[in-house]
């Protein structure tokens, strides 16, 4: 494959990232679709919509956020320098926040007088309820049962915020089955209502648009190195679900050819333990489509979707963003996975050498880590993306290590 | 584009119907619920119920635009071991007993992806089907399948909904052909129903814009309701209420109970009843 003279340019027109990406939905939400990709299309041409969300992310998210140095976690795995950048000090404790304000932002623009969004772990459910009580507009959350039951923080805080929250007993009950039902929402709600899609997927412009949003983190990474280190860094790791947090680390260095990327997917009980084992669509999927675009998915030979498994109700989406599919067949960014007990044992690695109790979404990329920073010189700047803080998975982590709460 | 070379049955069963001055009856089922031997009974008994084009469905473990008795059909036919595969074997069984009845498969891009689109559409074509309906392919990705079927003579029917306006209906039509499928809500399947009025303006509006056949769907679960859109379209679409007297028909453990075939078959002579009263 030749090599492209920038890896920052896409999507093409059509919404395409190589051959992945596009517009596939019904052709109810189809004008629908094309009137949000006008309206971003304006917004982006217009500094006072730049200037508004620059103004809420310092303001009410807290950013920048710290680029921290984590000292003792460098020290005990003794090779690369590694920093965390602190996504989880952002208010509502992870990264989904800098892609809700965004968002709501440009439904505000739109016109919209409702806000529907799914979510898995709960964190863009808590973040899109915090936006609408912020800005006053009714919020739907869908949530897959299975999800509900393993996330009960978050649920309670979404409703303390203001939002309905919409159990959804399709299929497996999890994050997947809750975007099904916001589509199924949306098609018919299509008048006033706008989809807040909490990761860098489904029909374009939705994953370049989130992937707008989230670039604040890569870019803040990039002052913040030159400040502390005075050169860029060396290798970037975060995890995928699907894909918000590492497309939004990764994309302002794309094109800096020195600095290697890492991308974790969630191997749950291993990628060899079969289809049904774990979440990793990029290491043990193949292209397909689902929710709008081509990309890699769990799916059996008939194209049937398969029910990803993680230890993270974050993680276990049964596809990833469709410029992570590209980056990958291009070889921009590797793509690695990590088990549920690799992803247990660097939560408490972190809590313990940190004092930092990470989300579990983020304690996958740790993982990576703690397999590659030992390697490595110790002057290899490597940066995590520490993507949410862990307190909404407590129940759920004491239940794996045997402790009754 | 100009006519496609396709084999002209759903052509033929539209000029029949306008001869005899009448709407058609268009039945959706999906293929292999509950079971592909049940399934195979109601769909060989459909043409004599009074069906005049059948829809089948591919089933698939998302069906995004679809409401819960839809979504319950295609679990069921999955769990039962419907394959794409088993889908075409039902129709090249259903061939082989009607030569005449329209077949259209109903579905979503990614059970097709995955079979490989050329295959695909060989394997259609020589199963004998007419015609397919791709929900989740807007005439933005035409290239996936649209035009790849139109060159292999498969028609690609097109749903036009009420978000499709003038500016986009053009482009909604242009590689459109066989029919045209109007929903007449803007929803998923099997919920709300549509005014009267509204649907007839609506006809009005694509017939406008095309002289291909309107086909109305979404929401027509009576023979009533099926009659009052018969007297507007040139046909009228049942999915939902069909698949619900089907899973009606279903004991505690989702197995067949004797006679649900024919009980399934007695509503749609009920409803072919219904769109054949429409125009006297
Ligand atoms: C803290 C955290 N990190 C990561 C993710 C995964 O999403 P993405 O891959 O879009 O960043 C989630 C999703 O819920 C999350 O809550």
């Amino acid at each position: 494959m030749t090599r492209p003279n920038t890896y920052r340019s896409g999507p093409d027109e059509r919404g395409h990232f190589g051959i992945y990406g596009g517009r596939f939905v019904a052709e109810t939400l189809m004008p629908l679709i094309l009137e949000v990709e006008k309206a971003y299309k304006e917004a982006k041409a217009d500094p006072a919509f730049e200037g508004g969300i620059r103004e809420h992310l310092k303001q009410y998210v807290g950013r920048p956020n710290p680029l921290y140095y984590a000292e003792r976690l460098t020290e005990k795995l003794g090779g690369a320098k590694i920093y965390f950048k602190r996504e989880e000090l952002n208010h509502t404790g992870a990264h989904k926040i800098n892609n809700c304000i965004g968002q709501i932002l440009l439904a505000r623009r739109m016109g919209k007088k409702r806000i529907i969004a799914e979510t898995g772990a709960g964190q863009h459910g808590v973040a899109t309820a915090t936006v609408c009580a912020l800005f006053d507009m009714p919020c739907v959350i869908y949530m897959g049962e299975t999800d509900i039951a393993r996330q009960q923080p978050n649920v309670f805080r979404m409703k303390l915020l203001g939002a309905e929250v919409v159990p959804v007993t399709s299929g497996a009950r999890t994050l997947k089955d809750a975007m099904n039902e916001a589509l199924r929402d949306w098609v018919t709600n299509v008048s006033d209502t706008y989809y807040l899609i909490g990761t860098a997927a489904g029909p374009h412009p939705y994953p370049a648009m989130v992937r707008d949003f989230q670039s604040v983190i890569g870019d803040e990474v990039r002052v913040q190195m030159q400040e502390l280190e005075g050169r860029l860094p060396d290798s970037l790791v975060a995890c995928v679900g699907g894909g918000s947090n590492a497309i939004g680390l990764f994309h302002p260095f794309l094109d800096d050819p020195s600095v290697k990327m890492v991308a974790v997917e969630a191997a749950g009980h291993g990628i060899d333990k079969g289809p049904l084992a774990h979440a990793a669509s990029i290491t043990g999927g193949r292209p397909g489509v689902l929710h709008g675009n081509r990309t890699y998915l769990l799916q059996d030979e008939d194209g049937q979707i398969l029910e990803g498994h993680s230890i993270s109700a974050g993680l276990d989406y049964p596809g990833v963003g469709p410029e992570h599919s590209w980056l990958h067949d291009i070889g921009r960014v590797e793509y690695v996975s990590a088990t549920d007990q690799e992803t247990l044992d660097a939560f408490q690695l972190c809590a313990r050498t940190e004092g930092i109790i990470p989300a579990l979404e983020s304690a996958h990329a740790l993982a990576e880590i703690v397999k590659r920073a030992p390697k490595l010189p110790k002057d290899h700047l490597m940066v995590l993306c520490l993507s949410g803080r862990g307190d909404k998975d407590i129940f759920s982590v004491a239940q794996h290590l045997g402790v009754k709460l | 584009m100009s006519a496609p070379k396709d084999n002209g049955r759903i052509a033929k069963r539209f000029a029949a119907l306008k001869a005899e001055g009448r709407a058609g009856l268009v039945t959706f089922i999906t293929a292999g619920d509950p079971d592909l031997e049940t399934c195979r009974a109601v769909l060989h008994g459909l043409p004599a119920a009074g069906a005049d084009l059948i829809e089948l469905g591919l089933p698939f473990s998302d069906p995004m635009a679809d409401g819960p008795a839809i979504q319950a059909a295609s679990l069921r036919a999955l769990h039962a071991g419907t394959t794409a595969r088993k889908t075409l074997d039902l129709v090249r069984g259903f061939r082989a007993t009607d030569a005449d009845t329209p077949v259209i498969l109903m579905g979503y891009y990614n059970p097709i992806h995955a079979y490989g689109v050329d295959r695909f559409l060989a394997d259609a074509i020589a199963a004998g089907v007419d015609g397919l309906i791709v929900v989740d392919l807007p005439p933005e990705e035409d290239e996936e399948l649209c035009i790849p079927a139109l060159k292999a003579g498969v028609n690609f029917i097109r749903l036009a909904t009420p978000t499709t306006d003038d500016k986009r209906l053009p482009a909604v039509l242009q590689n459109t052909s066989g029919f045209v499928y109007y929903v007449s809500i803007a929803g998923i399947t099997g919920t709300a129903s549509a005014d009267n009025a509204a649907v007839g303006a609506a006809v009005d509006r694509l017939k406008r814009h095309t002289d291909l056949p309107v086909a109305v769907g979404f929401g027509i679960k009576t023979p009533e309701q099926a009659a009052d859109v018969a007297r507007v379209a040139d046909a009228a679409v049942v999915g939902s209420a069909i698949v619900t007297r089907l899973a009606d028909g279903l004991d505690a453990e989702g197995k067949a109970r004797p006679g649900l075939a024919e009980d399934v078959l007695g509503f749609v002579r009920e409803l072919a009843g219904g769109v054949r009263g429409a125009r006297v």
